[in-house]
């Protein structure tokens, strides 16, 4: 079915608004149909988010694309944030290393990080994937429409905000924000955001977030979960603590499946409106038990050329962490250290958070006690540092499940990266 | 020759050599590699994709079931079709997904000599029955002849 557009939306398909304007609602509604959207609605949200946020000399023909938008004044209706950067200087590596990063692969990062400032980048520290968090301001209100395509803050936004937004790509995501527009199928629609999957958690503990992520994840794929049982260890009520599992677990739904709207049985905003009623009729069920984690846990390919190598590098922080994250884990990290009797961490290790998050951290003694074990923060995107030869041969570790897709991160729950880091261990 | 009928996501007529995937196409891990480092091939560079790993895709017909991963997908696959490392068409067995559809969108708009046909919703017996090295014909109504 043809999209139904309104004048104004048909007026700048027709060009009244240049030929690149026209291009970009011709995108928009192209994209939409081939979902059978009957239509456009507007983006509502006060700000947009990138995925894009690498300089990779590979991606040539998207820097030409923008240069397109930009000649032609097509640019960003709203502000935006985008993805975090794929270098910091502060982060562990070789001299090889940062001549294949700075020289070869992101080689045009300050050319692009200029082409974002031009199309409306929210502020020259607006790098990072959770850009939800309070301190980085780009939070947007339940029933909000988005143009957003980082599948972990897409999954945030539409399942522990109520905002709503599709798992769009890259490039689509600016577009929607050019035009103003996004087409009406998927996630935007209430039919869309029903649960065509019942998870039931029936643990003897609190399941870890980015193990049972994935375990949902990789079995409901692109569908929608409605999970029974998990507010009874993460609570009622949306506090700091369960919005950050919440971001470690969506995050790795999103990665391991391409899951981009959860609901959380008497948690998150939707599920406490309707209930059940967001369930469809013949849903299917998952039994998440201790031995289905285990196996999903036991079901993870190591990457590793030496199976058995000394991890030479710890990632913490994908998806960025938060600020009572970076003070939990210094905690632990401190108190790991005191049991094992060392006074530093045993693996280069390296946290990493939003610009904004670690600017408020700096301000707080957590900052020198975490910096006494020798623990270094970033706002580097690990998946970026990771995706290239050189440190795809490494032997890293972290607890994130997006990280260990990716690349060649191996993955150890957070007591286990503890005990790695703190006591040491293969 | 066995014939399949599916949805034309975008048109294009085509003959050419199969490549199968029987799991999904990780856009990003898959071209990467090609378009960082100038191969003109396009050798897929996903380890985890033991049907594809190591196997030119430029020019191939690509049967698949649909592209999973990195949201960079589409605007990867744009890349590719950009620098002209793109697979001959993409032959999907369900319904198309958003990235692989932003992909094949970008494309066809904004490249003006560029030609990736592109069909979806092809069924679970097209991947069952081609296999690499198969020929492969895509017609203008969606039909794809297998030989």
């Amino acid at each position: 079915m043809a999209m139904i557009l309104t004048p104004e939306q048909q007026a700048i398909l027709n060009g009244e608004k240049g030929e690149t304007m026209a291009k970009v609602m011709q995108t928009m509604v192209k994209y939409g149909e081939v979902f059978g959207a009957e239509k456009l609605v507007p983006v509502t949200s006060k700000y947009n988010h990138l995925v894009t946020s690498f300089g990779l000399k590979a991606l040539g023909p998207v820097y030409e694309l923008m240069n397109q938008l930009i000649e032609a004044g097509a640019l960003s209706q709203q502000q935006f944030s985008a993805d975090p950067r794929p270098v910091d200087k502060g982060v562990p590596s070789n001299f090889i290393m940062d001549i294949v990063f700075n020289k070869f692969m992101y080689s045009k990062q300050d050319f692009y990080e200029g082409q974002l400032k031009k199309l409306g980048l929210m502020d020259e520290n607006a790098f990072t994937c959770a850009c939800y968090l309070d301190q980085v301001g780009n939070k947007p209100e339940k029933g909000e429409v988005l143009s957003w395509a980082e599948s972990s803050a897409v999954v945030y936004a539409n399942s522990v905000l109520g905002a709503r937004c599709n798992r769009n790509s890259g490039i689509v995501d600016i577009m929607g924000s050019v035009v103003g527009y996004v087409p009406y199928f998927g996630l935007l629609t209430d039919e869309g955001r029903k649960a065509s999957w019942i998870v039931r958690i029936e643990t003897t503990k609190k399941p870890e977030a980015q193990l049972l992520g994935s375990a949902i994840g990789m079995k409901v794929m692109e569908d929608v979960p409605y999970v029974i049982g998990l507010d009874k260890w993460i609570g009622n009520e949306l506090t700091d603590s369960a919005c950050t599992y919440l971001k470690d677990f969506g995050a790795a739904t999103a990665s391991n499946g391409a899951v981009g709207l959860y609901h959380i049985d008497g948690l998150t905003p939707e599920a406490k409106e309707s209930g059940k009623a967001l369930i469809k009729e013949g849903a299917q069920e998952y039994v998440i038990t201790d031995e289905e984690l285990q196996r999903v846990y036991d079901s993870y390919p190591v990457m590793w050329k030496n199976q058995s190598a000394k991890p030479k590098l710890c990632f913490m922080g994908c998806p960025h962490m938060s600020l009572q994250q970076l003070k939990d884990w210094t905690d632990k990290v401190e108190a790991g250290l005191k049991a094992a009797g060392n006074k530093k961490v045993v693996i280069p290790t390296v946290f990493t958070a939003p610009p904004a998050v670690l600017k408020e951290f700096e301000k707080t003694d957590y900052a020198a006690r975490l910096k006494a074990c020798g623990v270094v923060t970033s706002y580097i995107c690990p998946l970026m540092y990771m995706n290239n030869p050189l440190a795809g041969k490494m032997p890293v570790i972290t607890s994130s499940n997006k990280l260990r897709t990716y690349t060649t991160a191996r993955y150890y729950t957070d007591d286990e990266i503890l005990v790695q880091i703190t006591k040491g261990g293969n | 020759m066995k014939e399949f009928k599916g949805r034309v996501i975008a048109p294009g007529t085509v003959t050419a050599e199969a490549l199968v995937s029987h799991g999904g196409l990780n856009t990003l891990a898959s071209f990467q590699k090609a378009l960082q480092f100038g191969d003109k091939e396009a050798t897929c560079g996903d380890q985890n994709n033991p049907d594809l790993f190591g196997k030119k895709m430029k020019g191939k017909a690509l049967c698949l079931p649909q592209t999973i991963g990195s949201t960079t997908g589409g605007m990867v696959l744009y890349c590719a079709c950009s620098m002209k490392r793109q697979p001959a068409c993409l032959l999907f067995s369900k319904p198309i997904d958003s990235l692989a559809a932003a992909g094949a969108v970008l494309a066809d708009v904004w490249l003006d000599d560029v030609s990736m046909p592109v069909v979806d919703n092809l069924g679970e017996e097209f991947l069952a029955y081609v296999k690499d090295g198969m020929t492969i014909t895509v017609k203008d109504d969606g039909v794809v002849c297998v030989d």
